[in-house]
């Protein structure tokens, strides 16, 4: 995977994870005409879009489109079935997740992401798995809050 | 100094900005209060000051002042610092930065901590964005780490490495040892991780791959095992046990078997069974066939097992859900050139997909028909395409008609057939169809010779409909410049014939040159047709009175024309029946013979125009000479220049471009024989298609004062070479260099040796017979390498 992008029927950015090296200039222009291609696409085109010389495969979920930029060799369709296995994480870790967990707190769906995905490639097949790193890892980030008097820091 | 203010409530804050600008204000509002946070180098807030210069960035502000504190944070002990710090780096840090490498030192250390999370961290932001030199640099620390007990950090160092190698490939050598027991883990995170490495490896590398083929005994058991095992809660998807296991799996299986025997009967066994058990109801299970159906494609399997592999994909090609239909499409497409056969068993189906609403499905559904048409579903394929043609999106047309034209040529059953065909594409998508392939139609058409009334007869009908399709109207104004004669006299016999009169004609091809939706080409076209009507039709001064209106046009093109077409009216009019006589057929060069449409769609070049005009037209062109001797010294610009202004307007101006310099390569011309009054030329020409194949016409001048009647050239080469010979302008090479006869060879040198011929010239001379042989040796070097 080259990179994914998660934004709003409004075209607003909401989480984007790079895996290749780009300047900002190119990350911003990349990410906004796919961005407009993709909201062009009407409901009953399928996943899967040819542009530049990448395959996009996109899903929208509730008001947030999830697009990735996979290579000439990638799967298609497996990469439709990480896409799911995301939100299914997201979804648990919020319990029933909708856009507004994301935008609060973009920097944990980030976390799970990172758990997941290393270098554009799945890490841990098992759901399971990766919630518990994820439960284990915050559990130590208030571990480490509580021992200092200020208490929670970041929330 | 107030604590900074929450990352929710900055969130909160900015959300209610109604307008660009008052985001705007906010936003710089923050950031003033971050930077001074900075600056006092404040520990406790750091953390959470990032953090909203993060969510600022991902606005779309400049947050680049916030990267040395990344870095600050990474180096805190605290895991909280640590976890934003890393964040911050891998979307703030990237390789372009200076500051990158400053990180290394901390992911040094971080690699080799206490606790796996840190580790972890370390280990994801290296996986991610690390530069060369900090691969370099770290290298080592990953590859102890990718042979730890620990499987949380194992799956991580695995695709660390992966992205080690990726950035530096020499280093691959050096992962492997670690390699050796990867697949005899247990653990699934590490196995697909695994895979992942075991591929990057293998794809690099053909040492590495012939390496690791042994383990292919290994990867079919774990495959075996996924299929076979039960109900597995951690691993389950819809039923099927891990299919991102599988389908990595897969995939590493077509990279060691493919051009290998063995491997390949290996897996022959584990594929079938994924082809045939994996559950197709949802996707996942559709995933999964589908790297199946790569894999056994792409190695050697057996016949069996491949024709297996495309009923899947027909079968998909029937699936309700698109996303299927479109990766069955993009997989046939794949193997139609090498199982031709088995795809063509599905040919209905994908010629229904034409008519789907998805633009990439219909694309490639194109895409695929023209690789299925042959001679046996020529005329079915036809009617669906060119039904297709006339539904779909402008951005298909071209293409469309291009594939079309090229398929027609290819499989006409019938002249009459290709001709009806072409004009269907003409009057449907006459705007979308290339500027190349109106040559190519003029072609067409004027060596269809029984078909010329009909073929007027209606493009004149169809010009009468619509006279915006430019290309449309150049092949028709071209053609009734040629076969008008033919249009009056209703003689066509396919159809009814129609009635029209001169006078008619002229009123199109007239109301052509005045229409504002003719381009100053279409325009040029339909001078030139009213001027060849001149020797067609009676009606001769109304033709001169419309040629000598043009004779002050402002298009120079025109006024050119129009003013030497005066010439020939005033001056020349004994050669004006001679210079617009009809065409002759033409030769046509190889065209294109790849089966890949797709490609050849980009490629239909003009190569049917370089050599339209060698083979020999003589008089006509014996006599231009002279035109062009007479016009030199005249007030009249002399005309003969092969400037052609636009690629079609050969065919129009073709009497022009016969006068041109017949050598159109860059390829010098020589001089093969000259002796006794006879001297022969030999201008070259690469034929495009196959750069093997020299063209070379010869030109032979006689500058005695007696012609040299039954003259014969023939010409022999070495047996590396193969020639032909076509037939010659005439046999007679008129004296004193009044004329030349020309003659065609075209040699095939595969072997790119260099040229080298013997010629045999026999004539008669004044009465008596000649007869002489010769060696030409001083070919130039590039018409032959």
């Amino acid at each position: 995977m080259q990179f994914m992008l998660l934004f709003s029927r409004q075209g607003k950015l909401r989480l984007q994870k790079w895996y290749v090296p780009l300047s900002d200039k190119e990350k911003k222009k990349i990410t906004r005409e796919l961005v407009q291609t993709v909201l062009a696409r009407k409901p009953k085109m399928c996943s899967f879009l040819e542009w530049r010389d990448l395959k996009i495969v996109y899903k929208r979920y509730a008001s947030l489109y999830f697009c990735c930029a996979i290579e000439d060799q990638d799967n298609e369709l497996i990469t439709l079935e990480i896409i799911h296995r995301y939100v299914e994480l997201l979804d648990k870790y919020f319990g029933s997740v909708c856009e507004l967990d994301i935008i609060f707190n973009f920097e944990k769906a980030y976390f799970i992401l990172d758990e997941f995905l290393l270098g554009g490639e799945a890490q841990e097949t098992s759901k399971k798995n990766v919630l518990k790193a994820i439960e284990q890892a915050d559990l130590l980030q208030e571990n480490n809050n509580t021992s200092c008097s200020m208490g929670l820091l970041l929330s | 100094m107030p604590a900074p203010i929450r990352l929710r409530e900055l969130i909160r804050t900015i959300r209610t900005a109604r307008t660009q600008a008052e985001e705007r204000e906010m936003i710089q509002k923050e950031c003033a209060a971050i930077r001074s946070s900075f600056r006092e180098e404040d520990n406790t807030y750091r953390c959470r000051n990032v953090a909203k210069l993060l969510y600022m960035h991902m606005l779309g502000y400049p947050a680049h002042f916030g990267q040395l504190e990344c870095l600050k944070l990474i180096a805190s002990q605290k895991f909280t610092d640590k976890r934003i710090g890393y964040l911050g780096a891998m979307l703030l840090l990237d390789e372009r930065q200076d500051v990158h490498l400053l990180m290394t030192n901390c992911i040094k250390n971080d690699l080799n901590h206490s606790t796996q999370y840190v580790q972890g961290l370390s280990l994801c932001t290296l996986g991610c964005m690390g530069s060369s030199e900090m691969c370099r640099d770290l290298a080592g620390e990953v590859e102890k780490l990718l042979k730890t007990s620990n499987s949380y950090l194992r799956k991580k160092a695995a695709l660390c490495a992966v992205h080690v190698i990726r950035k530096v490939p020499e280093l691959m050598e050096m992962f492997l040892p670690a390699t050796k027991n990867l697949l005899s883990e247990k653990n699934h995170g590490v196995l697909h991780t695994s895979v992942v490495l075991l591929t990057e490896m293998c794809e690099r590398s053909p040492d590495m791959l012939s390496h690791f083929r042994k383990l292919v005994p290994q990867l079919v058991r774990i495959l075996k095992n996924l299929i076979m095992s039960g109900y597995s809660p951690e691993h389950d998807v819809s039923g099927i046990s891990d299919p991102f296991l599988q389908v990595r799996i897969l995939r590493l299986l077509r990279i060691l078997g493919k051009g290998d025997d063995d491997s390949s009967e290996a897996m022959n066994d584990i594929l079938a069974q994924v082809a045939t058990n994996t559950e197709t109801s949802k996707n996942v299970g559709n995933a999964i066939l589908y790297e199946t159906v790569l894999t056994i494609m792409d190695i050697k399997s057996e016949s069996g097992l491949r024709v297996l592999a495309i009923n899947i994909l027909g079968r998909f090609l029937l699936n309700n859900d698109k996303n299927i239909r479109y990766v069955a499409l993009t997989s046939l497409l794949k193997t139609v050139q090498t199982d031709h056969n088995a795809v063509q068993r599905h040919r209905s189906t994908i010629v229904d997909c034409l008519k789907d609403l998805d633009v990439s499905i219909k694309r490639r559904a194109m895409e695929l028909s023209f690789a299925l048409v042959n001679g046996n579903n020529i005329r079915g394929m036809m009617k669906e395409l060119l039904y297709f043609l006339d539904s779909c999106d402008p951005d298909f047309k071209a293409d469309c008609a291009s594939g079309i034209f090229l398929a027609a040529e290819k499989y006409a059953p019938s002249k009459r057939w290709h001709i009806d065909t072409v004009m269907r594409v003409l009057t449907t998508a006459g705007s979308y169809v290339r500027d190349d392939s109106v040559p190519n139609l003029i072609q067409l058409i004027t060596n269809s010779v029984e078909m010329h009334a009909y073929t007027v007869q209606r493009l004149y009908k169809a010009l009468l409909d619509d006279i915006s399709q430019q290309p449309l109207v150049q092949v028709a104004s071209w053609c009734i410049g040629e076969y008008g004669d033919l249009l009056v006299s209703g003689q066509c016999e396919e159809e009814e014939p129609i009635q029209v009169s001169e006078d008619e004609v002229l009123d199109v091809l007239e109301g052509l040159l005045v229409s504002n939706l003719s381009t100053p080409v279409t325009r040029a076209y339909s001078l030139t047709a009213i001027m060849k009507l001149s020797t067609r039709f009676s009606s001769v001064n109304r033709i001169k009175k419309v040629v000598s209106i043009y004779g002050s046009s402002i298009d120079v093109e025109l006024q050119q024309r129009a003013v030497e077409y005066n010439a020939l009216f005033k001056k020349y009019d004994h050669m004006r029946p001679a210079l617009l006589e009809r065409m002759p057929i033409m030769e046509k060069t190889a065209t294109n013979g790849p089966t890949d449409i797709a490609q050849t769609n980009g490629e239909t070049d003009s190569t049917i125009l370089d050599t339209k005009h060698l083979p020999s037209i003589t008089q006509p062109a014996s006599q231009a000479n002279d035109l062009l001797d007479l016009l030199g010294g005249n007030d009249v610009v002399p005309v003969i220049q092969t400037t052609v202004p636009t690629k079609p307007a050969s065919a129009g101006g073709e009497l022009l471009d016969l006068l041109g310099d017949l050598s159109l390569t860059g390829i010098p011309p020589m001089t093969a024989y000259n002796k006794n009054g006879l001297k022969i030329e030999f201008t070259f020409e690469r034929s495009n298609p196959s750069p093997n194949i020299a063209v070379i016409t010869i030109h032979a001048t006689n500058s005695t004062e007696a012609d040299m009647t039954e003259f014969v050239f023939q010409a022999a080469v070495p047996k590396t070479f193969q020639l032909q010979l076509l037939s010659p302008s005439s046999n007679v090479v008129p004296a004193l260099n009044q004329g030349s006869v020309t003659q065609v060879i075209r040699v095939l040198n595969p072997q790119k040796q260099q040229l080298r011929m013997r010629i045999k010239l026999t004539y008669t001379h004044k009465g008596s017979p000649v007869q002489d042989l010769a060696e030409v040796n001083n070919f130039p070097p590039q018409s032959w390498q």
